[in-house]
């Protein structure tokens, strides 16, 4: 593609849009047509759905849809990691098969990594894949693992080979979770919600041309769906919120929202509401005590702080300039951000931070910042594995001696594990 | 807003950097802050002859170089991290941002070009032995009689204050209170009256002096009377710039501890390979950069002469304080034992943290000032 200026872009995609759009489509039919022209994902290749645009004139394409109103692809929940794993490490087949239904929002996705005896230890996991000459045969189990319950596909990081060491044992999947060989129980969290779940594979099967990373290379392709993750992680993702407007296309996505969102609607909360400080601070007339304005004020130097952080990291990125530290620190700083805003929440509310439900401040939703914040600093990597990887591979010091590295047979496991 | 450096400004770092590397080993460190100047002659003259640092941010008319508040903040940044003993802060930024705020054309006219060359020294001159860094706090009194002025009062914490040819002085006209009647002056340093006296600082890689007024001849800087506008904007500038230094400082101390945890063997290893040890670092790294992009995003500010300005400045200037005397404690910490030693680098950048986290006032000052005004 030419280079293309901001300005044509938002000329192009405004006259695309006013010829097609149309509130009154069906959903699905609608982002197929975004999947054709490359519009609903214009920062994906030519080849894939996408127009080849850089990450900034996508955003820009991204805001002339919000402002027609206009509907764009399924990107919330797991199918954006799984989008973005297929199209660097996937075939054509992978690609073809797949992307176009993760766009549609016909297809939902989880991430079947964490297993009960290894979650921090990624690469101990002991959940089988044995070839039986013509399929994959899987056995095993995993948990936490979110939206399994509604999900079509499960990326699966299995055990192939047991006699070497643990990284290079691994095998890299897409699970069809539609079949008689898995089995998913919902688990319920300390916040009441119950978004993630464990699942057990009896005899799943999985044909060969699901497999995604060569026998034994699964574990690299692991990390770029955690990469994908932890990025995302950095607090400038948006969520999806219902629209009020009229319109088929709005009510068949509000149900969308409803439904397969529904495990993501107290994400919000985990991060720590930031947006909430201030007008609850103001409405209660705590932000007159020096001391509450001391810790909003404290908050809010870090969520800033931790905001134009992301974004330097970013724009180094779209520079094409190597990223300093600072790309690596979202996650961890998403953390603090999380922890400082439930402390100032409860600071703001006094007494009423020990109400929940309809007796609690704001109909509940405080209540369930402060019992979902503990999430953040667990979910997609705890704080203390953050805190190893930048220690290693940012400021390069000496990793720790090791006791796992011989054939993953003799690694000493968990109790349990097979 | 930029979010990233442009190349030019990132080659003018690597030029600054390699300078100070070169003129402000910690040996000259150590040397120049035991002498009362506190600065070296010679590498001023280099710092303004061959990168024309001082004339950084005046305008071209002046005889500056009309760069703005972004290539300050490198400069300063740079020159926290090499702790480079000079009156930088004290005339390059302070004196001539007071001038270009307070002063009509025909002073900066006068005013600048001499600075700007680096020639003459000027100081700022805000603070009183109360300690507030703020209009109302001033009390140094401006009597005028004819078209002459006399200053009576005294100043304090008055950064190179004994050794500048010029004091800039913030006073205030007989009777008046609160931001009114708030005036700039010039004063000559070695005027009638004026006493001036080295203070003893915990940080003596910055030198600060007392100054005593006792019917001190001066002459007006702009309108007497309506300098308090002028005073709220060159002390915005002057936390935008201090916490540029700062964090440049926070750096060296991370840099510092990590060199050290690698080679320190303890237990039969690096103690950097212990996790307590990479933990606080990978803090310290995250501090050290939310820091950072405050104070970029403060000098950027600066420079665009956004509204928000007043706010970032605060809200940089309170992440500074916190984040580099935490950096400096954390770093004489992974040094151990020999971290608390006089020989050891550590302490020089842990006094100018200690004095830096009040100067222009301290954390809990600018989260309040931020609050106050927060654009939302
Ligand atoms: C809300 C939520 C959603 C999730 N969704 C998914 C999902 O969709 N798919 C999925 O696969 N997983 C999911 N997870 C699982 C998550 O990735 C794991 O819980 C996480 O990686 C930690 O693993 P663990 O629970 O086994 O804890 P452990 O690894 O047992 O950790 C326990 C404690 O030990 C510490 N620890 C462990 N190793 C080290 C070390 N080397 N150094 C220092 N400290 C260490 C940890 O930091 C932690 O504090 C989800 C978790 C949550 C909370």
């Amino acid at each position: 593609m030419s280079e293309r200026s901001e300005a044509e872009v938002r000329a192009e995609v405004r006259e695309w849009l006013e010829a097609h759009w149309d509130p009154d489509r069906p959903l699905v039919e609608w982002r197929n047509m975004l999947a054709d022209t490359g519009w609903g994902v214009p920062h994906w290749p030519r080849e894939w759905f996408g127009l080849g645009l850089p990450v900034p004139l996508s955003q820009a394409v991204d805001e002339e849809f919000a402002k027609q109103g206009a509907v764009g692809v399924a990107k919330a929940g797991i199918r954006h990691l799984a989008a973005a794993t297929l199209l660097e490490h996937g075939d054509d087949f992978h690609k073809e098969r797949f992307l176009r239904r993760i766009l549609t929002g016909e297809d939902t996705w989880c991430q079947l990594f964490s297993e009960p005896g290894s979650g921090s230890d990624l690469a101990g996991a002991t959940t089988r894949a044995d070839f039986d000459g013509q399929q994959w045969v899987v056995n095993g189990q995993k948990v936490w693992t979110t939206s399994a319950h509604h999900a079509q596909y499960g990326l699966l990081l299995a055990r192939t080979d047991w006699d070497v060491p643990k990284h290079q044992g691994l095998t890299y999947f897409v699970l069809d979770m539609e079949q008689p060989g898995v089995e998913v129980h919902q688990l319920r969290q300390m916040n009441g919600h119950a978004s993630f779940n464990q699942v057990f594979f009896t005899d799943a099967r999985i044909p060969p041309e699901y497999q995604v990373s060569e026998t034994g290379n699964g574990w690299r392709v692991a990390m770029t769906t955690l990469a994908h993750e932890r990025r995302g992680a950095d607090g400038l993702r948006a969520h999806a919120f219902a629209s009020e407007r009229v319109g088929r296309i709005y009510e068949e996505e509000a149900r969308e929202i409803a439904t397969i969102m529904e495990p993501y609607k107290w994400y919000p909360q985990r991060a720590g509401r930031v947006d909430l400080v201030l007008p609850r601070a103001r409405e209660t007339s705590r932000l007159d005590d020096p001391v509450v304005r001391q810790e909003v004020a404290k908050l809010l130097t870090l969520v800033k702080s931790a905001e134009w952080t992301a974004r330097r990291a970013r724009a180094a990125q779209e520079q094409g300039r190597p990223q300093g530290p600072e790309g690596s620190l979202g996650k961890l700083a998403a953390s603090h951000v999380a922890r400082a805003a439930a402390r100032v929440h409860t600071l703001i509310s006094g007494a009423d931070a020990m109400l929940s439900g309809d007796d609690g401040p704001l109909d509940g939703l405080i209540a369930e910042i402060l019992v979902s914040v503990p999430a953040t600093s667990i979910a997609g990597g705890t704080d203390e594995i953050q805190r190893n990887i930048i220690a290693e591979r940012v400021l390069g010091m000496p990793k720790e001696p090791r006791m796992d590295t011989g054939p993953f047979r003799d690694v000493p496991r968990n109790v349990g594990s097979s | 807003m930029a979010f990233v450096f442009t190349e030019e400004q990132e080659q003018f770092r690597d030029i600054v950097a390699r300078f100070l590397r070169d003129t402000s080993p910690t040996v000259e460190v150590r040397r120049l802050m035991e002498t009362d100047a506190g600065f070296d002659g010679g590498v001023w003259e280099r710092l303004n002859s061959e990168l024309g640092l001082s004339a950084l941010h005046v305008p071209e008319a002046l005889g500056g170089q009309g760069f703005s508040f972004v290539e300050l903040g490198i400069v300063c940044e740079e020159m926290g991290r090499a702790l480079l003993c000079a009156p930088y802060l004290s005339s390059a930024v302070l004196a001539t941002d007071a001038i270009l705020q307070a002063g009509d054309l025909g002073q900066q006219a006068e005013l600048l070009p001499a600075m700007a060359s680096g020639g003459r020294r000027g100081a700022l001159a805000v603070t009183e032995p109360n300690g507030g860094w703020h209009a109302e706090a001033v009390e140094t009194t401006a009597t005028r009689n004819g078209a002459a002025y006399r200053l009576d009062g005294a100043k304090s914490f008055v950064i190179d204050g004994h050794t500048a040819d010029f004091i800039v002085v913030v006073a205030r006209e007989r009777g008046s209170s609160g931001a009114d009647g708030i005036s700039f002056f010039t004063v000559a340093g070695d005027a009638p009256g004026l006493d001036r006296r080295l203070l003893e600082t915990v940080d003596a890689t910055r030198k600060q002096a007392r100054l005593t007024f006792r019917g001190v001849p001066a002459e007006p800087l702009g309108e007497p009377g309506a300098g308090a506008p002028a005073l709220e904007r060159i002390l915005v500038d002057a936390v935008t710039a201090l916490a540029s230094e700062m964090v440049g400082g926070a750096q060296q101390m991370l840099d510092s501890a990590i060199e050290y945890t690698k080679l320190r063997m303890q237990f039969g290893r690096a103690i950097g390979s212990f996790q307590a040890v990479k933990h606080k670092c990978a803090d310290m790294l995250l501090e050290v950069e939310l820091a950072k992009s405050a104070a970029y995003q403060a000098a950027a500010a600066v420079a665009e002469g956004a509204e928000d300005a007043p706010a970032l400045a605060s809200l940089a200037k309170a992440a500074a304080s916190d984040t580099y005397l935490q950096a400096a404690a954390d770093c004489i910490q992974l040094h151990g034992g020999i971290g608390f030693t006089w020989d050891n680098d550590t302490h020089l950048w842990f006094k100018r943290a200690k004095s830096s986290e009040v100067l222009f006032g301290d954390a809990t000052h600018h989260r309040e000032r931020m609050l106050e005004h927060w654009p939302e």
